[in-house]
């Protein structure tokens, strides 16, 4: 019997604000601990929260960004759980109306891993429903030590993103695919910087396994422990196999929590789920509700920036480079930018793109501190293009400019790069290569147009590699014909 | 319909340990409370729309994103039973 996986997301994102989201403490990334919490967000008696409103906005535009419907207006809901890493017992969530409703992500050929980008699967721009996106609190950190546990409450109270999809994802490989395209539109968009090795971005995987035809799901398990995307693949491909065995063998799948163990290649179990959760929500007695649609929504229309496909289409368009070349660029904003920036008032975009990609990152560069300035990628370009320096000189002057960072222009001048280009001069050493070559010149005259080869050497050697070889080209062949 | 609240399941959410004396006790407190708010069933609400909101509520009070004054790292653990290089201690969590 063939069986099919049924895999839905949940995607934890940290949201990028200057503070958290019902005090004023700091949200940051790796502070010394316990230094950014106050009486809020430390669930002392009497601390009364306050939402910060451009969390809320970037929730939207998040929303808006993945096609969600935005609600008109929404509320915040206490969840009810006993955990260490919860000060207050309760964590502020939304329970029945989130932010935001339903949308979308099409998992683009590139989004997949780059070993089965040429598979079906990869090119069918299938499209992964979205339930709902809602905004909450995240919790403190824990940390474990051998006899007891830390907790650090600088993370307890910051602003975290719950997007949640449908069960749409049949495959590790789609999994891989969404979770790359949700990182690429939450950085593109400023929502957060997602990396999930850094636990700005997590994820809990629910998988269950079915006959292939069968309407009803399976019994799930869900994965937790998940740090990279490759993690999250990896998990998959060891977890779908490992139902379908049991499946197939009659067995049951338990309801589960499992851990992924990224060293073992496993996932083990953490726990049966005995019973769901008693959470007892109810709608947060200290907030108001919020309403989107009185500019809200317009302050998040305006954080909105020019997509990757949308960057992708305008780069093929407007500077007709190719579909691989524009999805290269357009994957990561920063290079983006960067190739926007290079390609200013240019007719060579092509040229850029090719040496940005082919060149450039080929040096293996931090896109998000790139030590070359843009324009001189331009520079270049304007040089080869207007017949200066040749495609093998720029090679040189790449190699040149990547070592000191110094501008195309100036490189040719100090190496004395600058082409042969007067016609004249190429004339009296085309005139110069006939008289000194009489074997080839009888040899191309005779049909074997590759001798004209010889001559071309024979200016090149003379214009000590410094001429436009079509020029050359161009000149033999009229003497000769 | 008597609405009931089953009060060992409940404390055992809240990690409470309540004897079985305490429990029997508060099972009977918490009966009477739910048959007090009872009586909010005899009211006639069939002409009032359903709304999860209150709109007559005030809407948006909002706090710009400006960061204020976090407390002293001392002040932090003063209520904490125990603690060590700044860490909140407490007995392992197992996951």
């Amino acid at each position: 019997m063939q069986y099919e996986a049924v895999i839905g997301l949940e995607v934890h994102v940290q949201v990028k604000t200057a503070t958290k989201m019902f005090c004023g403490c700091k949200n940051e990334y790796g502070a010394e601990v316990n230094t950014q919490v106050c009486p809020v967000c430390l669930g002392l008696p009497g601390a009364l929260p306050t939402p910060n409103e451009h969390a809320i906005v970037k929730t939207i535009a998040a929303g808006l960004m993945l096609g969600c419907e935005i609600a008109p207006i929404c509320k915040f809901d206490r969840k009810h759980y006993f955990y260490p890493d919860m000060p207050k017992n309760y964590q502020i969530t939304q329970y029945d109306l989130p932010l935001c409703l339903r949308g979308g992500v099409i998992l683009e050929k590139y989004a997949f891993p780059k070993d089965v980008q040429k598979e079906d699967f990869a090119t069918a721009q299938k499209v992964i429903r979205l339930v709902r996106i809602h905004l909450e609190e995240d919790v403190a950190k824990s940390f474990h030590f051998e006899e007891q546990s830390g907790i650090d409450f600088n993370r307890a109270g910051t602003p975290l993103m719950e997007i949640v999809s449908e069960a749409d994802l049949s495959s590790a490989e789609e999994a891989f695919a969404y979770l790359t395209t949700l990182r690429q539109i939450m950085v593109y968009g400023g929502i957060s910087d997602a990396d999930m090795e850094k636990g700005q971005m997590r994820c809990d995987v629910n998988i269950s396994v079915r006959p292939v035809g069968q309407k009803e799901f399976g019994t799930k398990t869900e994965i937790k422990n998940l740090n990279s995307i490759s993690g999250v693949r990896r998990a998959l491909q060891y977890e779908i196999p490992r139902q379908i065995e049991v499946v197939s063998k009659g067995g049951s799948i338990r309801q589960e929590t499992r851990r992924w163990d990224d060293a073992s290649g496993q996932t083990i179990i953490m726990r049966v789920k005995e019973n769901a959760h008693d959470y007892r929500y109810f709608p947060e007695p200290d907030l108001l509700p919020v309403r989107t649609d009185q500019g809200l929504k317009a302050e998040a229309e305006k954080l909105i920036p020019e997509l990757p496909r949308q960057k992708k289409e305008r780069f093929m368009k407007d500077f007709g480079l190719s579909d691989y070349q524009a999805e290269v660029l357009a994957q990561e904003r920063a290079l983006a930018d960067y190739y926007d920036e290079a390609v200013k008032g240019s007719s060579h975009g092509a040229a850029i793109a090719n040496y940005i990609i082919n060149d450039f990152l080929a040096t293996g560069p931090d896109l998000n501190q790139l030590p070359i300035p843009a324009s001189h990628f331009r520079e270049l370009a304007e040089l080869v293009g207007g017949n200066k320096i040749n495609s093998k000189q720029a090679k040189e002057v790449l190699a040149e400019m990547f070592n000191s960072h110094r501008a195309p222009a100036l490189i040719v001048a100090e190496k004395g790069l600058e082409q042969v280009t007067d016609t004249a001069q190429l004339e009296t050493f085309c005139d110069e290569a006939i008289a000194a070559n009489e074997k080839s010149v009888a040899d191309y005259r005779s049909g074997k147009t590759g001798a004209i080869n010889a001559l071309k050497g024979f200016v090149m050697k003379k214009t000590k590699g410094q001429a436009n070889p079509a020029v050359i080209d161009e000149i033999l062949r009229k003497k000769l014909s | 319909m008597k609405s009931s609240i089953d009060v060992a399941y409940v404390a055992g959410l809240a990690r409470l340990e309540l004897s079985e004396q305490e429990t029997e006790t508060f099972q009977k407190q918490i009966a009477g409370i739910l048959d007090y708010v009872e009586a909010l069933q005899q009211i006639d609400v069939s002409s009032v729309p359903d709304t999860p909101i209150d709109p007559n509520l005030p809407t948006n009070v909002l706090r710009e994103d400006t960061q204020r004054e976090s407390l002293p790292v001392e002040s932090v653990l003063r209520n904490a039973p125990k603690s060590a290089n700044h860490l909140v201690i407490m007995p392992k969590i197992v996951e």
